[in-house]
């Protein structure tokens, strides 16, 4: 990587292609490692000035596919989750179960562009493992709280990256399902008899260390 | 700027109404440039930032506008709508002391970011309080440009306090428009992906209920 300057990868296709690829490899053994301990970013100091510009390019765009690859993940286990639900005929209300398959929807939609986005930077999509069977043996209410909880959690989640995401396409993008989230929380916390606004006026946001615990149960 | 030239031509699929298509590609472009390094970005790039203008401080009185009008309108709707029902009447409380919140706070962000904090415009709602019905209506039509006014404007936030901060709220506001929309027989999102709306998107969509 060292020796691709940032000329080149301007002008040489290839060479830009490498740099992706290399990057995508970095990002996606990063985001493993997500599982597994708290990530950080592991830039190595350099006396250059220009060097180290040039590492913390790498490093931003390191972090921006870590994370779509992270939101990703979290799209999956959401999907995974209303396609066992609706396939477990557990909601029986016919209004829900027409919300459920509504949002499962929303959430394909969400896997299917960040599945693109990851590919485009480089990167091999993540796709988890999922198991539900506890939560549908639980029963409906059981099932709509924990769609409410995940909901909840997925939208304090995006809220938690929006500042460290380097692209601004990207920002603007996580934004767009950010709120989507959203909705769906406040639409199940309205179900299950919460209040559609658990922190009042200003939403708290959750980070990488804070959310993966909270999904670990769901992963098999 | 052609989509293959974007860093991740699937958000080219993302709609952005009312900036112009090429400054909202151009700051992508600009920050794919500084990721990249790739030497693409041109003079036509400079000019989209330029035009842009304004910063974070407006940004956030832009906010602040639309907080004003949200606050007054369910304040008025909870002294002018009869009989209201009592989900309804509780949803628009908490919405009206979520909205005062947000001024109180954008308030203090104009202030700390060493600007002046705009008025609160002079508002007039119509007919929209002659019932629960329409009152609901209206609410949901603020509720959801609410949440496309945040998200076409938060990608240009330098600060990354402010950037925050406007998540935390937009995130209120799509619990705000969800709710809104249960009560209006609604499903609780149009699609998979809220729309970003530009400024003069939004400010169009508001000016019916701003007194001249």
């Amino acid at each position: 990587m060292q020796n691709v300057s940032m000329e080149e990868l301007a002008s040489d296709p290839s060479s830009r292609k490498r740099f992706l690829k290399m990057m995508g490899g970095a990002g996606a053994a990063s985001a493993f490692a997500v599982f597994l301990a708290a990530c950080g970013d592991d830039d190595d100091a350099s006396s250059s000035g220009n060097a180290m510009a040039e590492q913390e390019m790498q490093a931003a765009g390191r972090r921006d596919l870590e994370i779509v690859q992270y939101a990703l993940t979290l799209e999956h286990l959401e999907t995974d989750f209303y396609n066992a639900v609706i396939d477990s005929g557990v909601v029986t209300n016919r209004k829900l179960a027409e919300t459920a398959k509504l949002i499962r929807d929303a959430e394909q939609a969400h896997v299917d562009t960040l599945t693109g986005v990851v590919k485009d930077l480089g990167g091999t999509p993540m796709r988890p493992k999922t198991t539900f069977d506890s939560v549908l043996e639980g029963g409906e209410m059981m099932v709509l709280e924990t769609a409410a909880a995940v909901e909840n959690l997925g939208a304090a989640a995006y809220l938690g990256q929006a500042g460290r995401i380097k692209s601004k396409d990207l920002l603007a993008a996580a934004l767009s399902i950010h709120s989507v989230e959203a909705r769906h929380a406040a639409a199940l916390n309205q179900v299950v008899g919460k209040t559609i606004v658990p922190d009042g006026a200003f939403a708290k946001p959750a980070s990488m260390e804070e959310v993966l615990p909270q999904v670990k149960p769901f992963l098999a | 700027m052609s989509r293959e030239n974007l860093a991740v031509p699937e958000l080219a699929a993302i709609d952005v109404k009312g900036v112009t298509r090429q400054s909202f590609i151009a700051r992508g472009a600009l920050t794919a440039g500084a990721v990249y390094g790739l030497g693409t970005v041109g003079p036509f790039v400079r000019q989209a930032i330029a035009q842009e203008g304004g910063g974070d401080v407006e940004i956030v009185n832009f906010a602040l506008t639309l907080e004003y009008l949200e606050a007054a309108f369910y304040q008025q709707a909870l002294e002018r709508v009869s009989g209201l029902s009592g989900v309804a009447k509780e949803l628009a409380t908490t919405i009206r002391e979520n909205e005062d919140v947000h001024v109180k706070a954008l308030k203090a962000t104009v202030k700390q970011l060493g600007g002046k904090p705009v008025m609160a415009p002079p508002v007039a709602f119509g007919n929209a309080f002659m019932s629960q019905e329409s009152f609901l209506k209206l609410a949901q039509t603020f509720e959801d440009t609410g949440v496309s006014a945040y998200n076409g404007a938060a990608p240009a936030i330098k600060s990354k306090e402010v950037l925050g901060a406007a998540g935390s709220i937009v995130q209120v506001e799509a619990r705000h428009a969800a709710a809104i929309r249960a009560l209006n027989g609604e499903q609780p999102a149009e699609g998979a992906f809220d729309q970003a709306l530009g400024t003069e998107e939004v400010l169009k969509a508001v000016q019916p209920f701003v007194k001249a």
